[in-house]
C-alpha cells in the first residue's frame, strides 16, 4: 500500500480545526499495554518479538476502528516514509529506528493510530484537532475494550497494568494537547508558565515529544504520571490546565496588541518579509516564523489569508514532507532552496501585515 | 520542608533524580534554586544535578545478583536502562522497585481501569472502598460537585455487580 496515497492531503490537514482551535492544534491520549508472558520488547530475543507481533497485528487490524487502515512492518517502510509518520504525529521516532518485529496500524484519516513493540508491546493512541481529550480518552478506551477481549494483558491489582518502564506504570496513560503559543512567547511569560505548570506534575515538552525543541512555539502539555490516579482525573486534571493555559495565551495576545502594537507588527512583518522573501531558509527558521504569521492571521493582520495556510506551510517546511515533494534525494541545503521556493510561491499573493 | 542548602528558608522546589536505580530527593528554596541557576533563564538544571554530591545512605550493593526467573533479566541491568524485562519482574525486583514508584507517581497503588477478565469481586470491592475513601474526602472539603459523581458511580458499579450475580 502506498503511504502517501493512504495518508490525509496536507491540504485536508490543514484545514482541521477543533474547539479552541486557534491555540489547541491537538488532542492526544495514549494508553500503553502489554501481553501476560510475554518480555517487553526491548529484552525480548527476535523471535519472541514476532511472536508477540503475529498475536497482536491481527486483533489490532480487525478493530472496527479499523476497518480503513495502513497497516506494515516497519521492515516494509523506508527512512522517508518512517519520518513522515513522525512528522504526523502517528508514530515516535523511537519506533522509527525499529524494523522487523514492529508494527504501525492506523486508521484513515489517522484519528487511530497504534504502535506495535515499541517500548511497550501495544502503543495506542486517538488524536483529534482542537481540544478533546475526553473524547480521545473516550475513542481509546473503546479501542482497548475491545483488544482485551483477544489479548491477554499483563495486569497487577497493586501497580495496573505494567509498563517496561516504572514511569508508565498503573493507568499508562498519557494526555496530552499541543498549543501554539507565540504571545506568552512573545511576551517572555512562557517560562514562568512552564514552571508553574511543572509544579503541578505537568511536562512541558517540544513539538515532537522527550528532549525535542519547541519549534514553532508549539508545546506539548502532558501528564507524567499515571500510577495513584484514575484516568478521568488525569484527563480532567490536563483539561483545566489547558483551559488556564489558552486564557494565558489570549491575555498575552490581548494586552501585546493594546501596548505594544508597534513591536508586534515589527516581529510579524519581519517574519512575513523573510518567508516571502528568502532563497534559502532552514526549517527551523521556516517554523519559527511561520508561527508569528499564524499570530498574524489570528490578529486579523492578514484580513484574506485562511488560516488553513499557514498550518498547511508550517507542515510542508517539515524535512520529510519536504523531501516527499521532489523526485530526487536532497542535501540539507538543496532542502533550505526548495523550502525558499515554495514559500515564495505560496506567499506570492499575500500583502503584508496591516493594521484594521 | 527546609531547604537542602541553606537549611533555613522553606523549600518551595523538590527535584527527583535517580542514580543507579537510587532515589535522591532534593528541596530547594526559591533563593538556593536560583543561585544554583535553576529557575530563570540560561538554567541548567542537568549540570546542577550531576554536580551535586551523592548523599550515600544505603549500602553498598550486595555481591549476589537478584534475577528475573521469568525472562533472566537482572538487577544491575535495571540499574543501568531503567526499564524492566518483562511484566513478571515487577515481583522479582519488587523491593527496589517499590521505592522508586512512590517517588515517581502520585500514589503507589492502581486507581483506574481494570481489564474485565481480572474484575473479581475483591477488585471491585476495593474500588468501591477506595471510591468511598475519596467520597468521604470530597464531603470533608465540601467539593459537593464531586462528591455527588463519586456518589454515582458507585450506586453504577455496585448496581453492575448485582446485576452480574443475577445473571449467573
Amino acid at each position: 500500500m502506498n503511504l502517501m496515497e493512504f495518508l490525509t492531503p496536507l491540504t485536508e490537514v490543514a484545514k482541521r480545526s477543533g474547539p479552541e482551535g486557534t491555540i489547541v492544534i491537538s488532542s492526544r491520549v495514549r494508553l500503553a499495554r502489554n501481553l501476560k508472558g510475554f518480555a517487553f520488547p526491548g529484552w525480548a530475543s527476535k523471535h519472541d518479538r514476532i511472536k508477540a507481533l503475529e498475536l497482536m497485528r491481527p486483533a489490532v487490524e480487525n478493530l472496527p476502528q479499523m476497518k480503513e487502515s495502513f497497516s506494515a512492518g516497519m521492515e516494509e517502510l523506508d527512512n522517508l516514509d518512517k519520518q513522515i509518520l513522525v512528522e504526523r504525529h502517528l508514530i515516535s521516532r523511537e519506533h522509527a529506528s525499529k524494523s522487523a518485529g514492529s508494527a504501525v496500524v492506523f486508521s484513515k484519516g489517522e484519528v487511530y493510530s497504534v504502535m506495535i513493540n515499541e517500548e511497550d508491546h501495544l502503543r495506542m493512541q486517538v488524536i483529534l484537532p482542537g481540544l478533546q481529550l475526553e473524547e480521545c480518552w473516550e475513542k481509546i478506551d473503546e479501542v482497548d475494550t475491545i483488544l482485551e477481549k483477544q489479548l491477554d494483558y499483563a495486569f497487577s491489582p497493586k501497580y495496573g497494568y505494567l509498563t517496561a518502564c516504572p514511569t508508565n506504570l498503573g493507568t499508562a496513560i498519557r494526555v496530552s494537547a499541543m498549543v501554539h503559543l507565540p504571545g506568552l512567547v512573545l511576551a517572555e511569560q512562557i517560562n514562568q508558565v512552564i514552571q508553574a505548570v511543572n509544579k503541578l506534575g505537568l511536562a512541558v515538552r517540544g513539538l515532537f515529544g522527550e528532549g525535542t525543541d519547541a519549534l514553532g512555539n508549539v508545546f506539548q502539555i502532558s501528564n507524567q504520571q499515571t500510577l495513584g490516579e484514575d484516568e478521568n482525573r488525569i484527563v480532567d486534571r490536563l483539561s483545566k490546565v489547558v483551559a488556564q493555559i489558552i486564557e494565558h495565551e489570549n491575555n498575552a495576545r490581548a494586552i501585546l496588541l493594546e501596548k505594544k502594537k508597534k513591536i508586534v507588527l515589527n516581529h510579524i512583518g519581519r517574519a512575513y518579509g523573510i518567508l516571502s522573501n528568502a532563497y534559502s531558509i532552514s526549517s527551523k527558521e521556516a517554523l519559527n516564523l511561520l508561527s508569528l504569521f499564524k499570530l498574524g492571521i489570528d490578529y486579523g493582520f492578514f484580513p484574506d489569508v485562511p488560516r488553513s495556510l499557514a498550518e498547511e506551510l508550517f507542515l510542508i517546511c517539515q524535512p520529510a514532507h519536504l523531501q516527499k515533494m521532489s523526485a530526487n534525494p536532497m542535501e540539507p541545503e538543496e532542502r533550505d532552496i526548495l523550502r525558499a521556493d515554495i514559500l515564495r510561491e505560496r506567499l506570492k499573493g499575500v500583502k503584508g501585515p496591516v493594521l484594521k | 520542608m527546609k531547604c537542602d542548602i541553606c537549611k533555613k528558608k522553606e523549600a518551595t522546589i523538590h527535584l527527583t533524580k535517580i542514580i543507579e536505580g537510587e532515589v535522591h530527593n532534593i528541596n530547594l528554596c526559591e533563593d538556593c534554586a536560583k543561585k544554583q541557576g535553576l529557575v530563570g533563564e540560561g538554567s541548567d538544571v542537568a549540570e546542577f544535578l550531576f554536580s551535586l554530591e551523592v548523599p550515600k545512605t544505603k549500602k553498598e550493593p550486595e555481591v549476589v545478583e537478584v534475577k528475573c526467573e521469568a525472562c533472566g533479566f537482572t538487577q544491575s541491568q535495571l540499574k543501568k536502562v531503567g526499564r524492566l524485562g518483562c511484566p513478571e519482574c515487577y515481583t522479582a525486583f519488587e523491593d527496589i522497585l517499590e521505592e522508586i514508584i512512590k517517588s515517581m507517581h502520585k500514589g503507589n497503588r492502581h486507581v483506574g481501569k481494570v481489564p474485565r477478565a481480572q474484575q473479581t469481586g475483591k477488585t471491585i470491592a476495593e474500588k468501591i472502598k477506595q471510591l468511598q475513601e475519596q467520597l468521604d474526602k470530597a464531603v470533608a472539603v465540601e467539593d459537593y460537585e464531586r462528591a455527588a459523581a463519586l456518589r454515582d458511580e458507585i450506586k453504577r458499579i455496585r448496581s453492575k455487580l448485582t446485576d452480574g450475580e443475577s445473571q449467573e
